[in-house]
């Protein structure tokens, strides 16, 4: 599984850049027109479901179907083990009243609060440092690629000797004596949360840099020459076409940022062990997801409710990055 | 014409300081554990960049603390399973989506895309269940089955059939080509740039994926790599450092080297599925 955020995330590149294609280019290579004119193909109805079968078959059995029954699953009090009764809202009631649930949620909301304005800006100031065509840099671009092409555990495993408290960063503050205790880095809910988001950031960076190179490329270099002969500086000229230019990317890169921020797993696993930090303070909702509803005491139904929730968590987002995105385009 | 030429250098300059900074910043952490990776056992870590006398004792040292071999093993056939089943159905599924003219064209596309609302997080409870009731818990089939077939593949294939000339085509029609022949001999070789893309996609997906074979894979015997590499994290238990970082770098080192080989797709498959649809 690659994870559907991934695939979601393509979809809203196809959304996303039709509307700045659209509007940009004179005109995208549009998809062949309807049957009429069209040589007739005496095609059976059925070849083309032939063709689809396996990946119609996949995506109804490990997508379509999981999300019917995780609503289904959400109104009963089935476990791993049995299945359950139906118990109506009470699963849902029980997720307000929970202060495991809104810790959980807390971190998420705040993990994405905090990265995805980074996530915004800083690839793009990224994208623009290795825009320019000097000798070199197509190696600073691939070489900021490689924490993308890492998998998570891997990060994870890098960073946490980074931010150990025998780590690279608390030894050498301890050294250079800029402090006497180490800063408990993974220890700490609070700073293992920090800790995790630096690592998120650090992993994204690179990625949304290709999707912002992909946008400057598209912007009129005369809109930068005209501005040159206003006597715009690089800054003014930043600001005035730059940032307009690729709003529509920015906008696109925002959900999908915010999407990945709310499925975040592997980095505090990582980091701060299966439990999560101390206390299980640092979890995001799909750990408590994964707790709460796998093992052998798993509450499914509870853990299907709590998955509900954090998908319309994530359809806010989303329908929040559209929303903004159509305005951009009236 | 001295002053702006000075000040293009200076730019210049400051470009290339930033480059660098930067360069620091996201591939020092990396450059470190590589360098710790290979430092001997009584090498002291922060003794300066490279170390003294380079050593593989370390990676010998992480099959100690798991079946190293044996987990890649494992995460190679997830990963061949799923490149396969992934270029062939994608391949064909993107041929149908990418033609027009068939009766439930709009709905079929309208449920595929639909089916990307859904994070893989809010499922994957359910998912278990369904992989369950399968039989196939702890089973390598068990990690590959849900990702056998991406809806992002389809559209990237989709999106490559489409950029097919139509006069090529309407040609091999009058020449009385099949649809299976158009497929074959006049699609797939117009589309092998999107294939290399899907193959390598799905190639770092299976490589790389941690919380579902976390899930499926109870038993450790059919762990894959990823999850052999979690017994060698922990902030508690005291770890060699230099086994962790040889650990991860066992993971990466051949994702590091497919990218340097076939750096092109990688970049493409960023927005490839996106650009044409």
């Amino acid at each position: 599984m690659t994870g559907a955020g991934e695939v979601s995330g393509a979809g809203e590149v196809s959304g996303a850049r039709r509307a700045t294609g659209a509007r940009r280019a004179p005109a995208p290579p549009a998809p062949a027109p309807p049957a009429a004119g069209r040589a007739p193909r005496h095609r059976p109805w059925w070849t083309p479901y032939l063709f689809l079968a396996p990946g119609l078959v996949t995506v109804t059995l490990f997508s379509l179907w999981p999300f019917v029954n995780t609503v289904v699953l959400s109104l009963t009090d089935a476990r791993i083990l049995r299945g359950g009764h139906f118990v109506g809202l009470a699963n849902y009631t029980r997720a307000l009243a929970d202060d495991d649930f809104w810790a959980a949620t807390a971190n998420s909301v705040l993990y994405l609060v905090v990265v995805v304005p980074a996530l915004v800006l800083l690839p793009l100031a990224l994208a623009v440092l290795v825009q320019a065509k000097v000798p070199g840099i197509g190696l600073f671009r691939s070489a900021f690629y490689t924490p993308v092409i890492a998998s998570a555990v891997v990060v994870g495993l890098i960073w946490q000797w980074v931010l150990r408290s025998d780590g690279l960063v608390n030894t050498v503050l301890q050294r250079l004596r800029v402090i006497s205790e180490p800063v408990p880095f993974l220890t700490d809910s609070r700073l293992l949360l920090c800790s995790a988001m630096l690592v998120t950031v650090w992993k994204g960076l690179g990625y949304y840099m290709v999707f912002y190179l992909a946008a400057l490329a598209n912007v009129p270099a005369s809109l930068y020459e005209a501005a040159a002969l206003d006597g715009a500086g690089a800054a003014r000229r930043f600001f005035s076409v730059t940032v307009p230019q690729v709003k529509p990317m920015m906008l696109l890169v925002g959900t999908l940022s915010a999407v990945s921020a709310l499925r975040v797993f592997t980095e505090i696993y990582i980091l701060g062990g299966e439990s999560g930090g101390p206390g299980g303070g640092a979890r995001t909702l799909p750990f408590l997801i994964r707790q709460v509803g796998l093992g052998f005491a798993g509450e499914t139904g509870y853990a299907a409710a709590i998955s509900v929730l954090l998908f319309l968590l994530t359809l806010v987002f989303s329908l929040l990055g559209r929303r903004l995105s159509k305005g951009d385009d009236a | 014409m001295s002053g702006p030429r000075r000040r293009a250098g200076a730019g210049r300059a400051g470009r290339y300081l930033a480059l660098l900074l930067m360069l620091v910043v996201m591939v020092g952490p990396v450059a470190w554990q590589f360098a710790t990776s290979l430092r001997g056992r009584t090498e002291n870590v922060y003794a300066g960049l490279l170390p003294q006398r380079p050593t593989f004792d370390n990676y010998l040292r992480v099959a100690e603390s798991f079946p190293l071999p044996q987990y890649v093993g494992n995460t190679l056939v997830v990963a061949a399973l799923s490149v396969t089943s992934n270029a062939v159905c994608a391949a064909m599924g993107g041929y149908a989506l990418s033609r027009t003219g068939w009766r439930g064209r709009t709905a079929v596309f309208t449920v595929l895309v639909a089916s990307l609302m859904f994070p893989f997080e809010s499922v994957m409870v359910s998912m278990f269940l369904i992989v369950r009731g399968m039989g196939l818990v702890d089973t390598l089939v068990g990690v590959w089955l849900p990702g056998a077939v991406s809806v992002l593949n389809l559209m990237i294939m989709r999106a490559a059939f489409l950029a097919v000339p139509q006069e090529i085509e309407e040609a091999a029609v009058l020449d009385g080509a099949g649809e299976w022949t158009r497929f074959t001999r006049i699609f797939l070789p117009g589309a092998k740039g999107a294939l290399a893309v899907v193959c390598i996609t799905s190639f770092m997906g299976a490589w790389d994926d941690f919380l579902w074979p976390l899930l499926v894979l109870t038993g450790s015997e059919h762990h894959t790599l990823q999850l052999g590499l979690k017994t060698l994290a922990g902030t508690t238990t005291v770890t060699d450092q230099r086994i962790v970082a040889a650990g991860a770098m066992t993971a990466l080192l051949p994702m590091v080297l497919l990218f340097l080989a076939l750096q092109r797709y990688f970049f493409k498959g960023v927005g490839e599925g996106a650009v044409k649809t």
